[in-house]
């Protein structure tokens, strides 16, 4: 059977039978890719909002710099977190490098300017007379920025779905930054990597195959909410 | 309210994410092990890593890069010890006093593999300079072109053999050993393979050893600590002490027999009975 078969099978007997080293590469992978798209989020949403309301002198310059960012290889995030943290870099002295938090950092500046250029679209595509609109009932800055989060909130579910999905499938910061450390901070992406240079082609078709269903997974809560305030 | 709940479920893998520090090193403290795609490749660091940490208590990062990486990283100061196979690179980081206490850990050889057919007739060659020279003329290489110690010793050959690598029908991969062997085997070219990477993948490869044996080909692998007299923050005890794990008898006996079965030969023959510095 050619390799593919081989690795759907690999794949399904992996998971029926538990695999402890499986699990615990997608639940870490889980673990990094959720935590960094969390603070992008938490980062990214306010300051996309902002861009999206507000007029300032720099504005137009940090959406194009957010646009730009989409397309930064995170490769290049990689070695620029790596080249930071490392113990000769200025922020050597933390012993960041090589740990999941150091994935968490990379990831986490993968992520930023897709949500943030995600949100500030969709706050500018709501209709432009609403925050006038919320201000004459009455809303505050904090009450305003809420009601108008309720009303992007298609928008914001697609920034987090998008950022969740670059970062959970990008391997050469984790590589870079990580280390691929077994039990440590090996995750899906970096494993195939592995499995494919020890030519162990079967059980990296096994991941990624747990990897694309974890990425679906995850999206499909994310779409069901997202549906749900929809209608 | 689909939102606010968006809104808890940021928080809390916020929260998560900054709670889950610290789980990285051992009681014993960790020390940055730079080494060779191939060491790893192999699974031998698999094998011997987690018994020196059992036996010590000492968590060893394992980060394999190609050698020439491996040995800037030592030089910057940004690992504890390397273990690579380039002894003319690593003598250059010996004399600048970055690398101390280098010893013998082990040894392979070097392979020439290529079509089984050898249209370039190599295997006939008398020497080694000639079967270079045979590919050369008539064949086509894939070199690593990663400053692996691999690379270092395919720009070797080709110097002692009198040729200018530029000269001839040879592009680089810039990848690992599995890689670059994959590629060779679909474009029917010859290549420089270590001979545990070799084995581990010929089974996936349309290539043969057409070239083996002799001085030029043997492949040494060293292990150095980091001079801490030169980069601070360097653990140079935990790192001489898994120098002192690699060529201590139990392990060398250990390497001696790693995948011996599987392969019917050893992968690595244990070296550090035969003494040498760095």
């Amino acid at each position: 059977m050619s390799a593919i078969g081989e690795g759907l099978l690999e794949a399904l007997r992996l998971v029926a039978r538990g695999d402890a080293q499986l699990f615990a590469i997608a639940g870490r992978t889980l673990l990094v890719s959720g935590s960094a798209t969390a603070l992008a989020m938490l980062v990214g949403a306010p300051l996309g909002y902002l861009l999206g309301r507000a007029r300032f002198p720099a504005r137009t310059l940090i959406l194009a710099a957010a646009g730009t960012g989409m397309g930064l290889p995170p490769v290049v995030a990689g070695l620029v977190i790596w080249l930071l943290l490392v113990r000769s870099g200025p922020l050597g002295g933390l012993d960041l490098i090589y740990t999941k938090q150091a994935m968490i950092i990379a990831q986490f500046l993968i992520a930023l300017p897709l949500v943030t250029a995600f949100t500030a679209a969709a706050i500018q595509a709501l209709p432009p007379r609403l925050p006038d609109l919320l201000a004459v009932l009455g809303a505050g800055r904090a009450r305003t920025f809420w009601l108008l989060a309720q009303e992007a909130r298609l928008g914001l579910l697609a920034a987090v779905i998008a950022g969740f999905g670059a970062v959970v499938s990008e391997v050469g910061a984790s590589m870079a930054v990580g280390g691929n450390l077994a039990g440590d901070t090996r995750v899906l992406t970096t494993a195939i990597v592995t499995e494919t240079s020890r030519a162990a082609n079967e059980r990296a078709i096994a991941y990624g195959l747990v990897l694309l269903a974890m990425a679906f997974a995850v999206v499909i809560v994310l779409t069901v909410v997202q549906q749900r305030g929809a209608r | 309210m689909p939102v606010r709940r968006l809104l808890a479920a940021v928080c809390a893998l916020a929260v998560l994410a900054a709670a889950c520090g610290g789980s990285g090193d051992g009681e014993g403290g960790a020390i940055i092990l730079a080494t060779t795609t191939s060491t790893r490749d192999s699974g031998l660091l698999d094998e011997l890593v987690p018994r020196f940490e059992r036996e010590t208590g000492i968590r060893v990062k394992v980060i394999a890069v190609g050698t020439g990486a491996a040995l800037r990283m030592a030089g910057e100061g940004n690992a504890d010890a390397v273990l690579v196979h380039a002894p003319v690179a690593e003598a250059a980081y010996v004399a600048s006093g970055d690398l101390v206490g280098g010893r013998l850990v082990m040894a392979n050889d070097f392979v020439i593999v290529g079509p089984p057919a050898d249209p370039a007739r190599a295997a006939a060659a008398p020497d080694l300079p000639a079967a270079v020279a045979a590919i050369a003329e008539r064949g086509r290489f894939v070199s690593r072109g990663d400053d692996s110690g691999t690379h270092q010793r395919e720009l070797a050959l080709w110097r002692a053999a009198g040729i200018d690598p530029r000269a001839v029908a040879r592009e680089e991969t810039g990848q690992g050993m599995g890689a670059t062997l994959a590629i060779a085997s679909e474009r029917r070219a010859y290549t420089l393979a270590d001979r545990g990477t070799w084995l581990a993948l010929r089974d996936t490869l349309d290539l043969a050893v057409l070239v083996e044996g002799g001085a030029e080909l043997r492949n040494v692998y060293r292990v150095h600590v980091v001079n801490p007299e030169r980069h601070g923050g360097v653990e140079a005890v935990r790192a001489e002490a898994f120098a002192a794990f690699l060529v201590a008898p139990a392990t060398q006996a250990l390497i001696g027999r790693f995948r011996a079965a599987e392969f019917g030969r050893s992968l690595f023959s244990p070296a550090a009975a035969a003494g040498g510095g760095g």
